[in-house]
């Protein structure tokens, strides 16, 4: 299959994540938008690295290795912030009831 | 690499010493000794002294750069936490781990300034992050201190974001399935739409990091919503450290096709000269005057950027270390003050002479009046852009922001010097007293020879 499939099909799903991540108020469902845009990356990452392990196969079989340990230490990334973010929501909602961005307009005096 | 290590473990001894030491003040000797390791031992690897060797397969390079550049973001941690560290008591409860936290801040700084792949440089930038969420937040009663931390949280998620699909765009452009920055663009006759975009993401996803207009309007928020000790340090140390990384990137990654980036670099600079200091101005609280102060800095800082040269080069240390001493000892005054605004420092010439004197000197410096540091750090940011030969509107402009940043730096001046004002009591010993004025003197000995911190980026040899 052509890489532009992937391509494609990553890019959509990293814009369905921005778009959430600017029209929704929850900050619940902000966050897994952003979750949806690194899970988008991480498919595009793997397409990648079998593409290049199909070109570059003859010449240097552990081509493409590296997009592939990159996705890992997304993973690894990606649970280490959703501790500390599920954790700055619970404060926020003790402090608060909501879990509603729309509160965040108060810094802005 | 011995930063790395040292960064890393001492962050961990400092999680238990909070365990197994009760003493606040013990707590805070074994930060500032594990700091001055930590500058120690990077010294020590600079002037190639004793250095850890470890095979890391070219993902870091350790150049007479970054390493310098680390050297002067541990040395002003070091002033930092000297300076203010008794204010972090006053926080919350657990000041061992606010320690730790810092400690594993400055781990991802070593691995920001050194990276060489594009892994290093995502792996760095998280670490960064994630515990300055924490530390943003880490007043957990104080709802401006919550929003502050999710505000900053779900930006800085977002951005990951960008950053992660520009970094998979150019894994997919790179011809031989690699991400070292050094490897990026060699060897290709048309450049695709592919490494384009993910070019112009890592652009927007860094100008995010380091607060640049248009991608700035979290900072004023965030800063001003958390504690005042923590906006002392994301606003110099980690600014510093993320500088260093960006033109790291962009002069070794992506130097090579800088004509197709240039211009948006050219645009991002001025929206971000403008915007910072046109909005500082009609500030009434001293710590978010200092916030848009801190993004129009950012606007000389990414003069750096745009002009790849060796004087950017050494500007930016300089301008790095200028900024960072300056900005680090107003905070420390103002933590101390009981009110933020432009009033609450009415009269402090009179009643604490040393303090509104090395305060005038730090505004001074951040101004970039001559014989103080700033004047040379601005000096040499203009003298980058002027010798590309391009952009002599930028210099022009630039020059003219500068003059509107005179304004609201000499407004506090004029507050701390010409309005009558109460006397209020303020927690100063003698060590900060004297801390703070030798940091004035730091400021005006750079203003004198700039040379001390520049030299040595051509003096010492490329190590590794």
């Amino acid at each position: 299959m052509p890489i532009n499939y992937y391509i494609f099909l990553a890019v959509a799903l990293f814009c369905i994540g921005v778009a959430g991540v600017l029209t929704r108020r929850n900050a619940i469902i902000i966050f897994m938008c952003v979750e949806l845009m690194l899970n988008a990356v991480n498919l595009l990452l793997v397409a990648f690295s079998k593409m290049h392990l199909h070109d570059l196969a003859s010449a240097n079989p552990a081509a493409g290795i590296d997009g592939q340990l990159f996705v890992f230490f997304i993973m690894v990334v990606a649970a280490a912030e959703v501790s500390v973010g599920l954790a700055i929501i619970v404060m926020m909602y003790r402090n608060t009831h909501s879990t509603d961005v729309n509160f965040l307009n108060r810094l802005k005096h | 690499m011995n930063a790395i290590i040292l960064s890393a473990i001492w962050g961990i001894v400092m999680m238990f010493s909070g365990v197994f030491v009760s003493g606040k003040r013990t707590i805070r000797t074994i930060a500032i000794l594990g700091l001055l390791l930590l500058f120690l031992a990077n010294c020590l690897d600079l002037g190639g002294g004793f250095r850890v060797h470890i095979d890391v397969h070219r993902m870091l390079y350790f150049d007479t750069f970054g390493l310098l550049a680390n050297s002067v973001i541990f040395g002003s941690t070091l002033v930092f936490v000297m300076l203010s560290g008794r204010d972090m008591e006053n926080v919350g409860i657990n000041l061992a781990e606010y320690f730790a936290l810092i400690f594993f801040v400055l781990c991802g700084v070593a691995l920001v300034t050194t990276f060489n792949t594009l892994l290093m440089l995502f792996l760095g930038i998280e670490i960064i992050s994630i515990p300055l969420y924490i530390l943003t937040g880490s007043d957990k009663r104080n709802l401006k201190g919550n929003e502050a931390s999710l505000k900053y949280f779900l930006m800085g998620a977002f951005s990951t974001g960008l950053m992660l699909l520009g970094i998979a765009f150019l894994y997919g452009a790179s011809q031989n399935g690699s991400l070292f920055i050094d490897e990026m663009a060699i060897g290709k006759a048309p450049i695709s739409p592919l490494f384009i975009s993910g070019l112009l993401l890592l652009l927007v996803s860094m100008s995010f990091k380091v607060s640049a207009a248009p991608f700035h309007f979290w900072t004023p928020d965030v800063y001003d919503g958390a504690p005042t000790v923590f906006t002392s340090f994301m606003a110099t140390i980690v600014k510093s450290a993320l500088f260093i990384g960006f033109i790291r990137l962009f002069d070794e990654g992506f130097g090579r096709v800088h004509d197709r980036w240039q211009l948006f670099v050219a645009i991002i600079t001025a929206a971000t000269l403008f915007i910072g200091n046109l909005t500082a101005v009609f500030q009434q609280s001293v710590k978010r005057m200092l916030a848009y102060s801190s993004i129009a800095q950012a606007g000389f800082m990414l003069m750096a950027i745009l002009s790849i040269n060796g004087i950017a080069r050494d500007g930016i240390i300089l301008y790095i270390t200028a900024y960072s001493a300056a900005t680090i000892g107003i905070f420390a005054v103002l933590i101390r003050m009981k009110d933020y605004t432009f009033e609450g420092f009415s009269g402090l010439a009179k009643h604490h002479p040393v303090l509104a004197a090395t305060t005038t000197i730090f505004l001074l410096s951040l101004a970039g009046i001559p014989l103080t540091a700033g004047f040379f750090a601005k000096y040499y940011m203009l003298a980058a852009v002027v010798s590309t030969g391009k952009y002599l509107w930028l210099v022009i402009f630039a020059v003219l922001c500068a003059a509107i940043s005179v304004y609201y730096y000499f407004r506090l001046i004029q507050a701390m010097y010409f309005k009558e004002g109460d006397r209020q009591e303020l927690d100063e010993g003698p060590g900060f007293r004297i801390l703070l004025i030798l940091l004035a003197a730091v400021i005006v000995v750079l203003g004198i020879a700039p040379h001390l911190v520049t030299d040595p980026v051509h003096s010492l040899i490329y190590l590794w």
